[in-house]
């Protein structure tokens, strides 16, 4: 497949990059890794008239963490995410992610930030910023702003970045003591798209009831959400496996997936529950162990 | 639309080329360097069989643009054999039998490098797993991991001979 005639060019950094979007509003899109545009590209799905690629603007790949949250750069690839000591250590969700998203050679030179702008409502990475309530920086040339990720994923493949702006950090809050979370992903074979998954984070308080929770599913409407009725199942009460099925419920209740290849709508509907369960089965173990 | 000044290297060769910012990788290294043991099987980013290692890290060169491997060190299937000598994993594909028509072999050997160059004595379920991103559609892949497990094993012992201590003892 060959894609249509664009531009290209590769600013050597972000202020550049800045004037560039400026300039060419409308018709300038970012390229980081290149794994979620190029084959829509490829398909003509996507025609931009320039491409902006972003690798030769550095500073934009740390994973550190503050006192505050986990600091991942938007354009840290899923293996560095990976590889990370820091992720490695106490944010085994991030893991979970980087597990199963894509293929190994995905995961080489896709990035979580390109991942995230192009906002496929069955990719991987919205749901667990949905679940953790992320904050995604961006940048422009009159400053920069953060958009909490339950405002950011609009629709399908339209998030709240302008297009004047570039995603420059994901930030997760940094995981308390008595906090874990979990990702499962319900898959027709390694590699492929979401049929459904969730995301679940679990914050115990210390009468060991839950005292925040939160769920991101992906896969089951037209963007990514964040399942609010089954949080509310959740807040308050002590973990029990009936509990956590009611709060599965809950978010299937909430899910408005529609029916393709990979199964009709009762069927991702029942599926959206189970995961939501199982994820919160995984999370909780790891909140318990973390306390 | 404008051409693109780029500089590759592959298998240690530098080349220049003007290319279209939408050439795709694959198709500078088949149709403009005539390396054509790279393939395009899928074109869809699935299959693999395009793979090659850029920078060391495998790529799907149908998923990248020219552009984008300007100025980086890159690797084919060409790359692998020293001289006459075989790869230990083209040799080990070879003795395994670990391919039928052969038109995923190149991605398969490309991926399986950097699987071992990650881990130097994977299990087979980390081998399976490795390959996750190559398929092969004339059969199963017991084959492809016997040939791959067999490399290790040489691979392992040839570094031993040479630095005189075992690798990858974990």
């Amino acid at each position: 497949m060959i894609p249509a005639q664009f531009d290209y060019v590769r600013p050597g950094d972000l202020d550049e990059t800045l004037r560039i979007l400026k300039d060419r509003e409308g018709e300038a899109k970012l390229l980081s890794g290149g794994y979620s545009l190029i084959p829509l590209i490829k398909l003509r799905l996507a025609q931009p008239g320039l491409l902006v690629d972003l690798r030769d603007v550095s500073g934009l790949d740390g994973i550190t963490e503050t006192d505050d949250y986990l600091s991942i750069g938007a354009k840290a690839t899923h293996r560095q995410i990976h590889d990370a000591t820091v992720v490695a250590d106490r944010y085994p969700l991030l893991q979970d992610v980087t597990d199963v998203i894509g293929d190994p050679q995905v995961r080489n030179w896709g990035t979580i930030g390109g991942s995230v702008a192009h906002a496929d409502p069955a990719s991987d990475w919205p749901a667990v910023l949905l679940a953790t309530s992320a904050t995604l920086v961006c940048r422009s040339q009159t400053g920069e702003r953060t958009i909490a990720a339950r405002d950011f994923f609009i629709d399908t493949f339209q998030t709240a970045i302008e297009p004047t702006e570039v995603l420059t950090e994901i930030r997760i809050q940094r995981r308390p003591r008595g906090a874990g979370a979990a990702y499962e992903k319900l898959e027709r074979k390694v590699g492929d798209f979401a049929t459904v998954a969730a995301a679940a984070m679990v914050g115990l308080g210390a009468d060991g009831r839950i005292a925040r929770a939160g769920i991101g599913l992906t896969g089951v409407a037209e963007a990514p959400f964040a399942a609010t009725d089954a949080e509310a199942v959740l807040t308050g009460n002590a973990p029990s496996d009936e509990l956590f099925r009611r709060a599965g419920a809950a978010a299937g209740a909430q899910s408005r997936p529609f029916g393709d290849v990979r199964g009709p709508v009762e069927y991702k509907r029942a599926m959206a529950a189970e995961m939501t369960l199982r994820a919160l089965h995984r999370a909780t173990k790891r909140a318990q162990a973390y306390a | 639309m404008t051409t693109q000044h780029i500089s590759v290297t592959v298998n240690g060769e530098t080349h220049e080329a003007d290319v279209e910012p939408r050439l795709l990788l694959v198709h500078l290294l088949r149709d403009t360097l005539g390396l054509t043991g790279t393939h395009v099987g899928c074109d869809t980013s699935h299959c693999g069989a395009c793979t090659v290692h850029i920078d060391g890290a495998s790529a799907k060169s149908c998923t990248m643009l020219a552009v984008q491997a300007d100025g980086r060190q890159i690797k084919t299937i060409e790359g692998m054999a020293d001289g006459a000598t075989l790869h230990p994993l083209q040799q080990a594909f070879w003795d395994q039998h670990g391919l039928q028509c052969g038109f995923c072999t190149p991605g398969m050997i490309m991926q399986s490098a950097t699987l071992l160059a990650d881990n130097a004595d994977p299990t087979e379920q980390e081998i399976r797993e490795g390959i996750s991103g190559n398929l092969c559609r004339c059969t199963g892949y017991v084959n492809i991991v016997k040939a791959i497990q067999q490399a290790a094993t040489e691979m392992a012992a040839a570094a031993e001979t040479q630095t005189g201590s075992p690798v990858a003892a974990s």
